[in-house]
Order: C-alpha cells, then structure tokens, then sequence
C-alpha cells in the first residue's frame, strides 16, 4: 500500500493574497486542497467590547473600522438598531443622503474588490483602473466629512452636516503645474452634488471599460469559471448574505425586501446569477456597480430640488446649533449633557440590519436604560462567508483558494471585529 | 395585525408550552426557550413551511450578570463629586486579580441568542436559550441544522465560556494562542488580564500582568427618562400637569 503523503502548508498571514491577516492552514494532497482550517483573530480589537464601555454617539467612529473598505455602511447599520429602539425619526433629505452615501460606499467597496481580485488572479491594469476611481468617490467622503476613510458622518437622527456647496481642490506643487491643476480641478469647480452627478456620467463607461478587460478575458475565466460552486441550498445553509447569496441564484437585497431609509423609492434592479460559481458573483457585483450608479444619480436629482433639515430636532440625542448653544440655556445643558453623558436608551433589543456591500451587516443592540449599550453584537457577512472557506475550496487547487477568497471579498476588520 | 403579531401568533400555536416567553417589540418577535427544547425548537422553525426560518443569520452569547447596574445614582441629587458619585464595584473599574462583583439579577448570567431570517416568507425571529448552569454554561449546538452556526458558536464560546454540546469542533477562534478566560464576560476587565513585551534578557516575549491604571471617562448612568415610560403612566403626569 503506497504512503499517504498529505502535506500541511501554511498560507498567510503575511501573504500579500491573504487580503489581510488570514491564516490558512491548508492540508494538501499534491496542489489539491483536502481541508483548509482558517485561523482567524489576528486582527480583533474587540470593538464590541470597547463600545459597552463608551456612550452610544462615541462608537460610531469605532464602525468604521470593522469593514474598513464600506465605512458609511457599517455606521448605518448601528444606527438603524439605535434609531429603532429611540424611536426617533431621520429627515427624509438625511435619508436621501444616506442612500447616496452607502450606494457611493458601495462603489467603493466594489471597487476595491474588483482592483484586489484581478490583482491575485494576475490582472494587474485592474488595480490601477479601480484605484483611479476610488479617488473620486474619496473626495466626496472628504467634501462631505473632512475624511477620506473613516467618515463618521452618520449621526443618530441624520448626518453630521449638510452637502457642501464646494469639493476640495488640488493645488499646484512641484509635480503638478497650475495648468495641470485647472485641468485636474475643472469638475471640482461646482458643488459636491455637482461632481457626483458628473461622476455618474463617466461611471458607466469605466465599468465598461473594466468589462472589456476581464469579461471576455480567457485568463478570467479560466481562473473563475466553475470555480467555488456553491448551490442556493447551500448558500442558505451557509449563511452567505449579499452578493454571494445573489450569484448562487437567490434573488434576496434587503433593499428590495426590506427597505429601510428611502430605498422603496428607488428604481433599481437586482442582479441574480445561475451557476453559483465565482464568475457569476464577479458578474452580479459588476452589474451592482452600474445599479449603484442609477440610485445615486436618483438621489442627486432629488437632494437638487428639496432642501430640509438633516438632522432630527430632538435635542436629547443630537447637539444643538452651536449659535444656539451661546444663546439659549437650554441648548448649552443639551450640549453639555449629551458630551459629557450621552443619551439613555429605552430598555430593551434590537436588530438593525442594512444591505452592506458584502452582504447582510447587522447590529444587535441591547440596551438596559443605560447611556451605554448593554451588549453589542455586530454581525459581519464576511465572518459567515470565511468560514465556508473549506466547503468551498476543497478538492480545488492551491491557485484556486486564492480566487476563492478574493470571490468572497474578505476583509479583516470585520471579520475580527 | 402587524405581521411580526401573526408570526409572535403563529408560534404560540405551534409551540404552545415551550415557548417561556414571546414577546413582539419594536416589530421584532423575540422568544425564549429552555435549553432542553432548544434544539428541537430550531428544527421546527427551519422545517414548518409557515415558519420556513432556512437561515441562521447570526448567533452570539450574552452575559446578563451586571444587566440594569448603573455606576451613578441619578434619583437623587449629589452633593459630592463626580468620583464620588461612581460606583467602584462595577466592571469598568476591575483589576487583575479583583474579586467578581455579585450579580444582581434573578436571571441565569449565560443566554445564547440567536437570529433567523426566512428568506421564503421575509421574516426574522430572535430565539434566545438561557444556560442553566452558571459554572458551567451548555447550550445544545445548532450546527446540524444551520451549518453556519459552527463558527458563530465558536465565537460565544471563546468570548464567553458557553459550551455548545454536541458541536463538533469546538476551539477558541478569535483570541490568541494560549489565551486564558474569557474575554466578553462582564467581569473581564476591559484592558484584560496580561500584556506582552520582548524581554531583552530573556531574549523572548513575555506576558506581564497589565500595568494599565483602569478607568472609565463616562460612568454608565441609567435615567428614568419620561418619554419611555408606559404610555398609562405619561398621561397620569400630564393630567397632574394639567
């Protein structure tokens, strides 16, 4: 009888396809995967522990920081279990710029995955091309927060401020001329509404120009097709929310099924895929792309004709005016109060959960009366995909896990939490 | 009737006496079971067509031991200061080494709380199972019937110490080799138990018990605000205002 010879290998956590700090264990028969162990953890900063010990407005920012890659996203789900258990009502122009804002964090997000996937799979242009677009939408974040990242621009009851009437502008350096910087400014020249618009203008053509190089690509599909299959059955089993559930052929979006915010207004379709197989969630996030384009051109057309207030008025969960705070008694106690103490929620639990690129992000709130949350849980979509890691690779090649987890758009933050 | 009322409805009747609460709150439905029945309680409700739950959106552990303990009293005024006005005895201020503060509910400290979402019928469910033995929490595992369960359950258990009997792969996963405790419990302290530095001597890592001073910024308050408060009781004070 021949020696079985299965070989251990050890992948990550510093490899540059690990998309982070994933370490996989994977036991190997030649280059056939027979078992991949994620080990996971590298990166837990406990953020739900650290949000029990801080008032409910200072853990918006620590949102953020789970999926790095959605930042507005991940805010939005918090506070849709936060707003649910205050009871309290978003002005629908917030509303509207929400929705704008996850669909743009969703470009982003897809974005970097398409950029992050070529790259492992070998199509290096795609990176480039995806990062050249990420630099827009980048600056909108930074018009309308000052960041370019970690936002915390959704407060609860609105958003922090309104849509500014002027976008940053590039100043002329060593490396760039003023004629050179006129012609980089020459979009910027409006308001942000202005060069979103413009964006969705040029939008389209880029997701075709991206399709032109990976479609038809023979490399591609070679690399993705039939690759990772995962049946809709399974897909439930698994818990795949999002995308991955789409590509298996599940038509689910809480946008669509359960709408929050103003998505029930929206014209918008679902992309579903048939095979399950990595192409086709290349495919539905594509085609999510050029859906996520028609919302925000909605949105704009909408933020252009009605103005309104942003932020609730309930001055018991957002600060007042600051000309107000110098004013009004009232208002400064408000003020202070809400810096130094926070806000008491109800007694009581709640679930809020938003359409996340990734898939389903959900946040479980349970509050007992405190100014703190008694216990937060976040769910984060890709924990359940990672962890049908092995499903989904095994029997595959070593080359494959690499298509694998860049189909299933991982990212650590969330993951660890 | 909301449709969180029909489903709250619907599994009163189908599960009758198993149920030890069920209760519908801000449009969710929320029930309880022993842990006894747990288990075949998940089964049913991924299994009956009306209910039809054939996805386990999220699953987490709960420690309730310090649920309603505020580290300020608020009732009544204070003459002394804000140091003076926290309450020493809670988490936020535990040190290596400190002794666990009591817990001051009638309730079991570990609950498993899980979420399910029939994507058939577009509802949600929360189903929560206290463990009954606090030394020792056990919970039944689900993984048999939502496979996602499995990583989820290892989480509960690496954060809070909840055994999932019958799970077939129960290791720690998101703390670090080695880690002892657990690390979600309430009487974890928040800057944890050791810190790490490279010891030049030794030439190799070492694990030192934290020299972090603990603190909390903002004391956990609990207020009796009055817009909460049942809706009976609010008209009884605006009739008194009026």
């Amino acid at each position: 009888m021949p020696e079985i010879r299965n070989y251990t290998l050890n992948f990550g956590p510093q490899h540059p396809a690990a998309h982070g700090v994933l370490r996989l264990i994977l036991e190997m028969d030649g280059e056939v995967i027979q078992r991949a162990d994620p080990h996971i953890g590298l990166l837990h900063r406990a953020t739900e522990k650290l949000a029990e010990s801080k008032p409910y407005n200072q853990s918006i920012g620590y949102m953020d920081r789970l999926d790095y890659v959605s930042m507005m996203c991940n805010e939005h789900g918090y506070l849709l279990a936060l707003e649910k258990l205050l009871g309290i009502e978003v002005p629908e122009r917030a509303q509207y710029i929400r929705v704008m804002f996850d669909e743009i964090t969703r470009l982003l997000n897809h974005l970097l995955w398409i950029g992050a996937h070529g790259l492992d799979v070998g199509a290096m242009t795609m990176f480039l091309y995806a990062f050249r677009e990420r630099e827009d939408l980048m600056d909108c974040y930074e018009a309308v927060s000052g960041a370019r990242l970690h936002a915390t621009y959704y407060r609860p009851g609105g958003v922090a401020r309104d849509l500014p009437d002027t976008m940053p502008q590039y100043q002329p350096s060593r490396w760039h001329s003023k004629k050179e910087v006129a012609k980089l400014n020459e979009n910027r020249s409006g308001s942000l509404l202005d060069f979103i618009e413009d964006f969705t203008r040029r939008f389209p053509t880029y997701v075709d120009e991206y399709e032109t190089l990976l479609t038809d690509n023979r490399i591609w599909k070679q690399r993705l097709v039939d690759i990772g299959i995962v049946s809709p059955e399974r897909a439930l089993q698994l818990g795949f929310t999002g995308p991955m559930l789409r590509g298996s052929g599940i038509e689910w979006d809480l946008r669509k099924k359960q709408p929050y915010e103003v998505y029930d207004r929206m014209d918008f379709d679902i992309p579903v895929g048939t095979n399950g197989d990595s192409y086709d969630r290349y495919l539905v996030r594509m085609e999510e792309m050029r859906q996520s384009n028609r919302i925000i051109k909605q949105c704009v057309d909408w933020l252009r004709k009605n103005e309104g207030p942003i932020l609730t008025e309930d001055h018991k969960v957002c600060p007042p005016k600051r000309e107000e705070m110098k004013a009004d008694m009232e208002s400064l106690i408000h003020h202070f109060k809400l810096f130094t103490e926070g806000f008491c929620l109800p007694e009581g639990e709640s679930y809020g959960a938003v359409e996340h690129p990734k898939g389903e992000f959900g946040v479980y709130l349970i509050s007992d009366g405190a100014n703190k949350p008694y216990r937060l849980k976040i769910r984060a979509p890709g924990f359940a995909h990672l962890s049908s890691i092995d499903e989904m690779t095994r029997g595959h090649m070593l080359s494959d896990v690499v298509a694998v987890i860049g189909t299933q758009d991982i990212v650590f933050g969330e993951i660890d939490r | 009737m909301s449709k969180a009322q029909q489903l709250s409805d619907r599994l009163a009747q189908i599960f009758g006496g198993q149920l030890q609460s069920n209760i519908v709150d801000v449009g969710e439905v929320t029930i309880e079971v022993a842990a006894q029945d747990y288990h075949d309680v998940c089964l049913k409700l991924r299994d009956d067509e009306s209910l039809g739950f054939e996805m386990l959106i999220d699953l987490c552990g709960v420690d309730y031991s310090e649920y309603g303990q505020a580290e300020w009293t608020t009732e009544k005024s204070s003459s002394t200061g804000f140091s003076r006005g926290v309450e020493v005895a809670s988490h936020g201020y535990l040190r290596f080494g400190d002794d666990i503060p009591e817990k001051n509910t009638s309730r079991s400290r570990f609950a498993s709380v899980a979420h399910l979402l029939s994507v058939k019928n577009n509802h949600r469910l929360r189903v929560r199972v206290f463990a009954d033995d606090e030394a020792m929490p056990m919970v039944p595992s689900v993984v048999d019937i939502w496979r996602v369960a499995d990583w989820f359950e290892r989480e509960a258990f690496d954060l809070f110490g909840i055994h999932y009997e019958g799970h077939p792969d129960l290791r720690r996963i998101l703390t670090d080799y080695g880690f002892v405790g657990h690390p979600f419990r309430k009487d974890f302290p928040l800057s944890g138990n050791v810190e790490m530095r490279f010891d030049p001597e030794q030439n190799r890592v070492i694990y030192e018990p934290v020299s972090i001073e603990p603190r909390v910024l903002v004391p956990r308050v609990i207020r009796e605000d009055n817009r909460y408060l049942e809706p009976e009781e609010n008209t009884e004070e605006g009739a008194a205002d009026a």
